[in-house]
């Protein structure tokens, strides 16, 4: 049958991608409906029960900036939270938060369905309805057929997804969910390069087995961070501890007894696996003269008394899963709730895509997420949020929202998938953004909010709250560059710095030992949040305006294109080498060709003259 | 990556390498005019010629004359300034220096022909030709520089630039990855690698500066079987007895370098063993230095004994010299004793598409037509000459000492370790201008190969 309603825009699947995308796109105004296999899996977190960290919360911040659910959920949802690397820059500082995995959905799923424009429906997709080069709707296992004008695909690990636990194996999507065997047939059928990536989980194991007093426990910070610019600490549950307990040689030794089993080892597995996000059996191999590897015991939830011990991912047989987990310190008489395993799916190259994550190929389709090669929630979340948004400006005929490196991590995380695509499941880290000390999570707000306003992706209440904090900024701001201080005065006091003459105030907060406590005790009144803001910038002042140089100078190189058809082969004065990555990349811009790794600014000079003479034609 | 659209000021000597009685500095983009007021001390007007003296604070530097051209009225179709003073090279270099500490920044190979191509200035048709004089100059200044900075050098500086990637993999490794538990890199560890690095840097910088030879010109290598002549062919050039020339084959064991002017340019020819196969170790090395030599080369003359070889043997002959050159070098085959060879000797111009001069060393004939074609295939690089590289790998190298004290000051100062990363990158990225860069992938990829990172 034929389902009665058009819709602008279709999302397959309901984990972080899906959500963002589904959300987004009805925020835009675009008739959405989100089709996931379970409704009571959408926002599942399948791997670690966390949100944020390096890089990730920066994502995280700039999904909020636009309105987004992840950081909204995540307070809702969060139940130990920490500000990592408090001591060093406000550039690098990032949060992160163990969620209660049941919070989080519900958190999820309330905000879906208080949202307008947006519908759900439980049924797989088995196919797509595609005429000419386009996409029509899409057919579900019943027989149903959607209509639609576009379709983002967010289906993470399902496709093709193969479970390996020891020497066995068979097909399965994640944490016990069917795989999508039909639609990833479809999908090989279309043009698109497919590859085959890797991940674990660990064994989980039950709390009330383990034995609390042997481990370090870890308490949340206070003050306790917030995740969305919205939501204050009273949008919190109760808070737990986590801890930490390690591996020991005797753990270790149990772990190279069984590598033969593990399918990891055994050649069962073709995908590629993070470098980062190592198994067991890896860092043991790889890493032989290190006795001891960190365990960080992460709770469940509240309700529960599972536990997740990051660290010890594994494909290891079930038996030596629990000689070795029993190894351990504290779980000498754990129980294992469900036994690690490691996933291997299909992913799709992400060079196969536009800046848009619309697909090269086929008009109207968009794939957004773990799909795309990438690992993480945040990461999925970024690409949903932004296909969502896409997906409802084609529906609108509007040109589409494409971050670039220099405004957003978001731009980062697409610009490296499209320009390199990737060769191990990628995940963000700030040392992959160039311009990392522009691109903090503190203001994450004032890079993106605006433009998500004029887009239509922002409410009215975050937009208010946005332009009342930057009216007060910018008030601030002003105030600071005219203020004088003098020596001796109430003022110079409050900063505890010796002066010989009036000085300018921005001079003084440039001092590394001048902190936010200072501005604060000189401004009793404004909020520590405009006080922060003010001191970051005024800090950093020297290096921003050197990078924006630097960005006028790549604007300019983006304003250069470089023909499709171009060929490279034929370009005198290129080495090898570089013509075979600029043949292999096709980079548009000169911009894009600047960053493909070799590149010399001579070579650029010769790409700049062709691509002219090009443009002249 | 420096090769801006035009937003900046670029700067160059103008003039061909080597002493003249002129040279001039030309500065290119907006600003020009007022970089050029600054050392004149003068007011410049368009289309007015002004005798003036140079300054450099406020010293002078030498005099000459101005000339400034506006926007649109130049050769670039920028702002334009011309300084025309005497041709000493130190001047000159004195000059630029000066320009450039006024805010121009040295252009890279090629870059005025291509601004004026981007400007209009110059016919659509001429652009394969501009592209073409980018590629010729640029792998010749950056052959030039890399032979000015070989050797030790070049092994310091690609040291240098190792040094500064593993100390950015710890300082990223202890900003991406805080809660594992691994010390990355303690304090007074980066203290002490920073300032081993910026010692190594300082001393590089002044070896650098002090094997400056300003007068450096173009190389020449020459190439050829043991007793084909090479050394005489040398002695011919170079009007001296300066290599020693006997009958018996692989005297040349060494390189003998004589720097000479042929036809007014300035070219340093480089004698080597003759190539053959030996079992004499003190050859073998010097064989080995012949075939570096000849890959740093602007030129490699191949020397034939046009009496000994029989010409059918001639292509598989130079074939075999040359088989481990790079083909982008310019190659000159000298077939040389024709004073022993009959009147039906052959004449090709040709042989394996490189030109054939035909001479006698003996008798020092045909030399006059083999210092033209040398001319004719030197000549078409008169402003990328050895120092102006030269001087963008000294500017790298300042820039790189500038961002490593920076990046010291940071971990001695206060702790602000992503200003202290944001330097080192800034360190890097100039070292990578002599050396390639790096991408964040690598320095990614050096802390998965080196730590045990993930949960």
């Amino acid at each position: 049958m034929q389902y009665p309603d058009h819709f602008d825009v279709i999302v397959v699947g309901g984990g972080h991608a899906g959500t963002e995308a589904a959300a987004a796109a009805a925020r835009m105004g675009a008739a959405t409906l989100l089709l996931t296999q379970n409704i009571e899996t959408i926002g599942q977190m399948s791997c670690n029960p966390a949100v944020g960290g390096i890089g990730k919360s920066h994502l995280v911040a700039e999904i909020d900036a636009m309105d987004g659910l992840m950081a909204r959920a995540t307070d809702r949802a969060g139940i130990h939270f920490k500000v990592l690397n408090a001591s060093k820059g406000p550039a690098v500082r990032a949060k992160r938060a163990q969620a209660d995995r049941s919070l989080y959905r519900a958190a999820v799923r309330e905000l879906l369905e208080h949202q307008d424009n947006l519908k759900i429906f439980q049924q797989s997709v088995t196919d797509f309805v595609i005429e000419g080069d386009r996409v029509k709707g899409v057919v579900t296992q019943m027989g149903l057929t959607f209509r639609c004008q576009t379709i983002v695909l967010t289906t993470g690990t399902f496709l093709g997804g193969k479970i390996h636990i020891g020497v066995e194996s068979h097909a399965g999507g994640r944490a016990g969910d069917a795989p999508s065997i039909a639609l990833a047939d479809k999908l090989r059928a279309l043009p698109f390069r497919v590859g085959r990536l890797k991940t674990g989980t660990p064994p989980r194991i039950d709390g009330r087995t383990v034995d609390f007093d042997r481990l370090e426990s870890q308490h949340g910070d206070n003050p306790r961070p917030v995740m969305s610019a919205l939501n204050s600490r009273d949008d919190h549950p109760e808070q737990v501890a986590c801890h930490i307990t390690r591996t020991n040689p005797k753990t270790h030794q149990i772990i190279e007894e069984n590598l033969s089993r593990s399918a990891m080892y055994s050649g069962a597995i073709e995908g590629i696996g993070p470098r980062y996000c190592p198994s067991i059996e890896d860092k043991v191999v790889r890493f032989a003269d290190k006795t001891t590897h960190q365990i960080f015991v992460e709770p469940e939830g509240l309700g529960t008394t599972e536990l997740y011990p990051n660290g010890i991912s594994t494909s290891l047989p079930f038996d030596a899963q629990l000689a070795f987990v029993r190894s351990i310190e504290g779980f000498e008489n754990a129980h294992i709730t469900r036994p690690g395993y490691a996933i291997e799916y299909d992913f799709f190259d992400p060079r196969d895509l536009q800046y848009s994550l619309q697909t090269k190929a086929v008009e109207g389709l968009f794939f957004a997420g773990q799909i795309n090669g990438t690992t993480g929630y945040e990461e999925a979340g970024a690409q949903g949020l932004l296909a969502g948004i896409n997906a409802a400006l084609f529906v609108q005929n509007q040109p589409f929202w494409e971050p670039r490196r220099d405004e957003a991590y978001i731009g980062v995380l697409i610009d490296d998938l499209i320009q390199l695509g990737t060769s191990e499941p990628y995940r963000m880290f700030t040392s992959r953004a160039e311009f990392r000390l522009r691109l903090r999570e503190d203001n994450a707000d004032q890079r993106l909010t605006e433009r998500g306003i004029d887009l239509g992706v922002v409410g009215q209440q975050r937009a208010k709250h946005y332009r009342t904090k930057m009216d007060e900024l910018k008030v601030l701001q002003k105030q600071v560059e005219q203020i004088w201080v003098t020596p001796g005065s109430e003022m110079a006091s409050c900063f505890e710095v010796e002066l010989t003459k009036n000085t300018p105030l921005p001079s003084i907060l440039k001092r590394p030992e001048v902190t936010a406590r200072h501005l604060q005790a000189a401004w009793p009144e404004v909020s520590p949040v405009l006080i922060s803001q003010v001191l970051i910038e005024t800090k950093y002042a020297g290096y921003i305006s050197r990078q924006d140089d630097e960005i006028a100078k790549i604007r300019r190189h983006e304003s250069m294109q470089i023909p499709q058809d171009m060929d490279f082969s034929s370009l005198d004065g290129l080495s090898n080498e570089l013509r075979q990555k600029l043949a292999h990349n096709r980079p548009a811009t000169l911009a894009r060709a600047a960053r493909i790794p070799g590149m010399t600014p001579a070579a650029l000079s010769i790409l700049l003259v062709h691509a002219k003479k090009a443009a002249v034609h | 990556m420096s090769a801006g659209l035009t937003d900046d000021v670029i700067a160059a000597v103008a003039t061909p390498a080597g002493q003249g009685g002129v040279g001039i500095v030309r500065v290119s983009g907006a600003g020009a005019q007022v970089i050029g007021q600054t050392i004149c001390q003068k007011k410049l007007l368009p289309k007015t010629i002004i005798y003036t003296k140079f300054y450099s604070q406020n010293e002078v530097i030498d005099q000459g004359i101005v000339l400034f051209f506006q926007d649109g009225a130049s050769f670039t179709g920028e702002e334009v300034v011309e300084f025309h003073g005497h041709g000493s090279p130190v001047v000159l270099q004195r000059l630029l220096d000066t320009v450039c500490h006024q805010g121009a920044r040295l252009a890279q190979p090629g870059e005025f022909s291509q601004r004026a191509f981007l400007n209009g200035k110059i016919d659509l048709t001429q652009a394969e030709a501009i592209a073409d004089l980018i590629s010729s100059t640029s792998v010749a200044a950056s052959k030039a520089a890399m032979r000015s900075l070989q050797g030790v050098f070049s092994q310091q500086i690609n040291q240098l630039a190792e040094s500064t990637a593993q100390l950015r993999m710890r300082v990223e490794a202890c900003i991406d990855f805080p809660d594992e538990d691994i010390e990355f890199l303690q304090d007074i560890e980066f203290e002490q690698k920073i300032s081993q690095l910026i010692a190594q840097l300082e001393h590089l910088y002044r070896e650098c500066q002090q094997g400056q030879r300003l007068n450096d010109g173009a190389a020449i290598a020459m190439l050829g079987a043991p007793n084909a002549g090479k050394s005489s062919l040398l002695n011919c050039l170079s009007g001296e007895e300066t290599a020693i020339v006997t009958d018996i084959p692989g005297t040349t064991r060494d390189l003998l370098k004589v720097d000479l002017l042929v036809k007014g340019m300035a070219v340093r020819l480089v004698d080597t063993a003759g190539l053959r196969d030996s079992d004499d170790e003190i050859e073998k090395i010097g064989v080995a230095k012949a075939i570096k030599q000849a890959k740093l080369a602007d030129l490699i003359l191949v020397i034939i004994d046009a009496d000994q070889l029989p010409p059918d043997e001639w292509e598989k002959h130079i074939s075999g010299l040359l088989i481990s050159i790079e083909p982008d070098i310019p190659i000159i085959i000298v077939m040389n004793k024709v004073d022993l060879l009959g009147p039906d000797r052959p004449v090709n111009s040709h042989i394996n598409e490189y030109p054939v001069f035909w001479i006698s060393a003996k008798q020092s004939s045909g030399l006059e037509q083999l210092k033209d074609g040398i001319l004719q295939i030197l000549g078409v690089t008169p402003s990328e000459t050895i120092f102006i590289a030269r001087a963008r790998h000294l500017e790298a190298l300042d820039d790189a000492l500038h961002h490593l004290m920076l990046s010291r000051k940071e971990i001695i100062g206060h702790q602000a370790i992503e200003i202290m990363a944001e330097e080192l990158n800034l360190a890097h990225q100039s070292l990578g201008e002599i050396v390639g860069a790096v991408t964040p992938d690598d320095l990614l990829g050096r802390i998965f190969s080196e730590f045990c990172i993930g949960k």
